[in-house]
């Protein structure tokens, strides 16, 4: 017998360590129930981010919810970081299995 | 005679400080070196706390009255640096938010610069205050506060977002309760609280271990001040001008500022190192929070790249003749 499954929404963030603490206090006020965050080493237009300086660093934050919600925070942290910040937003369909958790 | 010379130049700097070279020359030969970032953290964590507890240990031999007036010049000291520098860093030519953001590294101060600077001390047989870990802890703040204030002012004037009160409160905890200043004070009051004899059992991790660390640790910043230094043509002369020609003169100011406290010769060494150092743990996140618009990689480049090798392999001995030029003059 197959698991029911539920299709969510997970907005993946990839941005400088510093702001780490204000996302997740946007995205909690945004709807967001939970997050995953982990220390990654990153490249882009902004240059080499290596890590090797406490400003220097990287963090992923991956959120799984409701699209509305995933929009809500994609928005905000476009138009309040983007702009001097390196970060990256991605989205993706996920199936997850106790869709109230999210 | 070249050998000569060579070996007069090394005699002259601590062990300690080949091994922040030797990461330096890694880095510049492109050498795949590189130190776990957890190891790193560790070792930080390991350098503050050690610093802190033999700090406190001296500072419960002592009277704490005494030492207000000590306490009240390093704040000062601190918090006038960025506010000195401000319109220096202007008339350079740098933007408001790159100004604020280096006046606070340069505000603050480096716990590394200290630890090279007490070891020279101790290698050259020169006594100094040795509750001198309380100046670092009371200074590592207030040049941030200032650099804060700073950088508040410059967002305001050019109305560039920043007027959120909530989030200028949130930076202030964390720079009053950040890890450094947290575990310097948190050190410095485990070792007043135990004392010596408390502190016995653990005095081999901390004390008797403590050079071999900051060897480690200098390895990894000379890793990071390597790459740093390959940056510094993408700055100009501006970055240069900061980065060698302030620590000579904020080391001035914090002589002159140990020598009107009456300190030991050593002490006034101890206090132009602080004033001549710049923050590379403690600045660089609070400023990227305070003035998004800084360039981070500016005040890193002058901090970590230039400004630490010079006083580490520089400075420091300057500091040194300088306070005992001071000391003998009448």
């Amino acid at each position: 017998m197959s698991l029911q499954k539920y299709p969510k929404t997970m907005l993946v963030i990839v941005a400088e360590a510093a702001l780490e603490k204000s996302i997740v206090g946007d995205a909690r006020e945004r709807g967001a129930l939970g997050w995953t965050v982990t220390e990654v080493r990153s490249a882009g237009l902004d240059g080499e981010r290596e890590g090797s300086w406490e400003a220097d660093r990287t963090v992923e934050l991956k959120l799984i919810c409701e699209p509305d919600v995933a929009d809500a925070i994609a928005r905000h942290v476009l138009t309040t970081y983007a702009r001097h910040y390196a970060v990256t937003l991605s989205f993706s369909e996920v199936s997850v299995l106790r869709p109230e958790r999210f | 005679m070249a050998t000569t010379l060579w070996q007069h130049v090394a005699s002259m700097l601590d062990a300690v400080v080949f091994f922040f070279l030797l990461g330096v020359a890694a880095r510049l030969l492109k050498s795949d070196l590189r130190l776990p970032e957890a190891l790193y953290e560790t070792l930080s964590i390991f350098l503050l706390l050690a610093i802190g507890l033999k700090g406190g240990i001296e500072l419960s031999r002592q009277p704490l009255a005494a030492l207000a007036p000590q306490v009240l010049a390093c704040v000062a000291l601190g918090f006038a640096i960025p506010f000195a520098l401000w319109p220096l860093l202007r008339a350079l030519k740098l933007s408001a938010p790159d100004a604020a953001s280096l006046a606070a590294h340069y505000g603050s101060v480096s716990v590394v610069t200290f630890a090279v600077a007490t070891a020279a001390l101790v290698r050259e047989g020169i006594a100094y205050e040795s509750h001198a870990a309380l100046w670092v802890a009371v200074m590592e703040a207030p040049g941030l506060v200032a650099g804060i204030l700073l950088a508040r002012m410059a967002t305001r004037r050019s109305n560039a977002g920043g007027g959120n009160t909530t989030r200028w409160r949130a930076l202030m905890h964390d720079v009053l309760c950040g890890k450094s200043v947290l575990l310097l004070a948190g050190g410095l009051l485990i070792g007043a609280l135990a004392g010596i004899e408390g502190t016995a059992p653990i005095r081999l991790l901390f004390v008797d271990l403590f050079k071999g660390v900051l060897a480690l640790f200098l390895l990894e910043l000379g890793l990071v001040a390597g790459a740093r230094l390959l940056e510094v043509r993408r700055f100009g002369l501006a970055v240069l001008v900061v980065g060698l020609g302030l620590p000579p003169v904020l080391a001035l100011a914090g002589a002159m500022t140990g020598l009107m406290l009456g300190l030991s010769t050593g002490g006034i060494a101890i206090l132009a190192t602080l004033a001549a150092s710049a923050s590379y743990i403690a600045a660089p996140t609070a400023m990227r929070i305070a003035v998004p618009e800084a360039n981070a990689a500016l005040s890193i480049t002058a901090a970590l790249g230039l400004t630490f090798p010079f006083n580490i392999v520089v400075g420091v001995p300057l500091y040194i003749a300088l306070a005992q030029y001071l000391s003998a003059t009448p």
